[in-house]
């Protein structure tokens, strides 16, 4: 068990009334990848304020590398990059300008800094272009200028929040796997987003945001077994042929719950991977076994039943 | 707060808004030291004394003094500089990538203020050294000691009334969300202040103390010090108080009663001694002063509460 970089504890936001965050207990570790899903208006930038020391919270405590962000809004800001949603530049600026501005921001010494500016822009692909004005930018490389601009401080967390919004495919593309080289580098990564493959592809822990509650928080394939299929494996075997004597054999095996047969196809709900017990059975019971596999929850399945649920 | 002051103020300087006023100013202030010297030349008399400052408060018959024109374009400076501070950074998306940098968030409004409050200094010094330079050249009456000090506190009081500007344009920055409210609302009150005070005081003054016919002294007086006292509402009119009593020596009073009486007296007052119209300006500065303090307070303490969201 690695450090914990993010800690909240019963931590509430409310607005003239409106609940945005509720009782959030949160725990991120050192060098997690977090998918941070939710619908829009769920509470999940609002929470980032809060971590970011940028809004106070109604109740409830945080804890940004074992700092409150409130009191130490210095201190949390110097280890944190974020990225916000609609992130801007200085449009008259260059790309290398604009970094040197964060760079002085973070009390970084010049030469440091513009070795340190070659080195995160070649990163990001936008090398070729450091010394145009970030007028001429697309929407794009902005976005990965953003990166960039969080790369430059060397912080231990980064918060994005929904990086990829209205990029092209191509874009997405380059964003994600700088998104995943940040995790490499050993940075913690708290990524927001309401798009799910793109969650999926790179986290291995998500937690879902619906109506200001924390409803889930744990591995994705966890989280699908607990939600679609209340906790059991669904496995599908393929046969030539479904009689009732294959049924009741697979039925016979240790730890399986229920068969279904559609068409050719048996549905059956275990306790664990039993496929290898169930093939022998299968096959022993003199039937012709085509196909199985193991049903994969993916994260669409489980975020609609965790926002329909909330 | 260094870096984010350096950038400000290249930002303000290789501005094509800043260079726009700048040489209006400039143009402007140059217009009118000439009219200046030309109606000083037509109407020198030998006794008077302070002629190099009456080269900033001549008008001739078409054209207004450098003091009216300065007075006219602090505010518009002012405003142009400040009225867009927080709210474009708010809807370029840079704010909220700038306080969640490691700076305190205070640094951000206050390194901005003073920034554009330089650059403004930069402006009135040099437009004012202009106009000094120009004023011994062409008149040929170098500045004696009192005439430096009395040249060297207008400056410093026309500084204080850009602050005030500025910071009421900044104060409407954060307020509003969208930078062209922030410039319209700017740009009402200074309209307010600059041509409906005075004349909606002296609207005030007429309905409580009429002036009919055979009005008598005492009416006189009576309307005269309402309307002055109204108008003071106005930091314009604070503004042109402490000017003229700066650049005027002869201008022994700023009571508008007693000013009633001098002239109603057809008695000119000797010129003040400096000391004397320091002290006679002094309430004008110190409110000015105050009323910059006060906008800025609020500018400052709205944004220190406010929530940066970057939508």
């Amino acid at each position: 068990m690695g450090q914990l970089v993010v800690e909240t504890t019963e931590l509430t936001k409310r607005y003239n009334g409106f609940t945005a965050v509720n009782s959030l207990n949160l725990k991120i570790e050192e060098g997690e990848m977090f998918g941070f899903l939710g619908a829009n208006g769920a509470g999940k930038t609002t929470t980032l304020l809060m971590l970011l020391g940028l809004t106070e919270p109604t109740s409830g405590t945080v804890r940004v590398c074992g700092m409150d962000p409130t009191r130490d809004a210095r201190d949390v800001k110097r280890q944190v990059g974020y990225l916000p949603e609609r992130v801007g530049f200085y449009e008259d600026l260059t790309a290398r300008q604009n970094l040197q501005f964060t760079a002085n921001l973070n009390h970084m010494r010049r030469t440091e800094a513009e070795e340190k500016i070659d080195a995160v822009l070649g990163t990001v692909g936008l090398a070729r272009v450091k010394d145009q004005n970030v007028g001429t930018f697309s929407k794009g490389m902005k976005q990965r200028l953003g990166i960039a601009d969080i790369l430059v401080k060397e912080p231990r967390l980064a918060f994005l929040d929904e990086p990829t919004t209205g990029i092209d495919p191509n874009g997405i593309d380059d964003i994600l796997k700088l998104i995943s080289g940040m995790g490499k580098r050993g940075i913690t990564v708290i990524f927001c987003s309401h798009i799910l493959p793109q969650v999926q592809r790179l986290c291995s822990r998500v937690g879902i945001m619906s109506k200001g509650n924390l409803v889930a928080d744990g591995a994705i394939d966890r989280l699908g077994r607990e939600v679609v299929a209340a906790g059991k494996f669904r496995i599908e075997a393929e046969l030539e042929g479904v009689g009732p004597d294959v049924i009741a054999a697979v039925r016979g095996v240790k730890g399986v719950h229920e068969v279904d047969a559609i068409e050719s196809t048996l549905i059956i709900a275990a306790e664990s991977d039993l496929r290898g017990q169930i093939s022998r059975a299968i096959i022993e019971s003199g039937a012709l076994l085509l196909g199985m596999k193991v049903e994969e929850y993916d994260l669409e399945t489980i975020f609609k039943r965790y926002s329909s649920e909330a | 707060m260094y870096a984010i002051f350096r950038k400000e103020l290249a930002d303000h300087l290789s501005s094509r808004r800043f260079l726009i006023l700048f040489s209006l100013v400039l143009l402007s202030a140059v217009f009118a030291i000439y009219i200046a010297i030309q109606t000083i030349r037509g109407a020198v008399s030998p006794t008077s004394e302070f002629i190099f400052l009456k080269v900033f408060t001549t008008s001739g018959e078409t054209l207004p003094s450098f003091l009216f024109f300065l007075s006219l374009f602090i505010p518009i400076v002012a405003i142009a500089l400040g009225f867009d501070a927080i709210n474009n950074e708010r809807s370029t998306g840079n704010l909220s990538r700038l306080v969640s940098q490691p700076i305190y968030r205070d640094s951000v409004i206050n390194a901005k203020f003073l920034a554009g409050l330089a650059v403004l200094g930069i402006m009135i010094v040099g437009v004012v050294a202009i106009v000094a330079g120009l004023g011994i050249r062409i008149v040929g009456v170098p500045p004696n000691g009192e005439e430096v000090v009395r040249l060297l506190a207008f400056v410093f009081i026309s500084i204080v009334y850009a602050g005030f500007w500025l910071a009421l344009a900044v104060l409407f920055s954060v307020l509003f969300r969208r930078t062209a409210t922030s410039m319209l609302a700017s740009l009402a009150v200074w309209i307010v202040f600059f041509f409906f005070v005075a004349v909606i005081a002296g609207a005030i003054a007429d309905i409580a103390a009429p002036i009919d016919a055979g009005a008598t002294f005492e009416q006189f007086t009576r309307n005269a010090s309402i309307h002055g006292n109204l108008s003071r509402i106005s930091p314009a009119t604070l503004y042109g108080e402490a000017t003229t009593g700066l650049l005027s020596p002869e201008v022994g009073t700023l009571n508008p009663a007693q000013f009633v009486m001098s002239s109603y007296a057809g008695r000119m007052a000797n010129p003040l001694p400096l000391q004397d119209s320091l002290l006679l300006v002094w309430p004008q500065m110190v409110t000015i002063i105050a009323l910059s303090a006060v906008c800025f307070a609020a500018s400052y303490i709205r944004f220190m509460r406010e929530e940066i969201r970057s939508f």
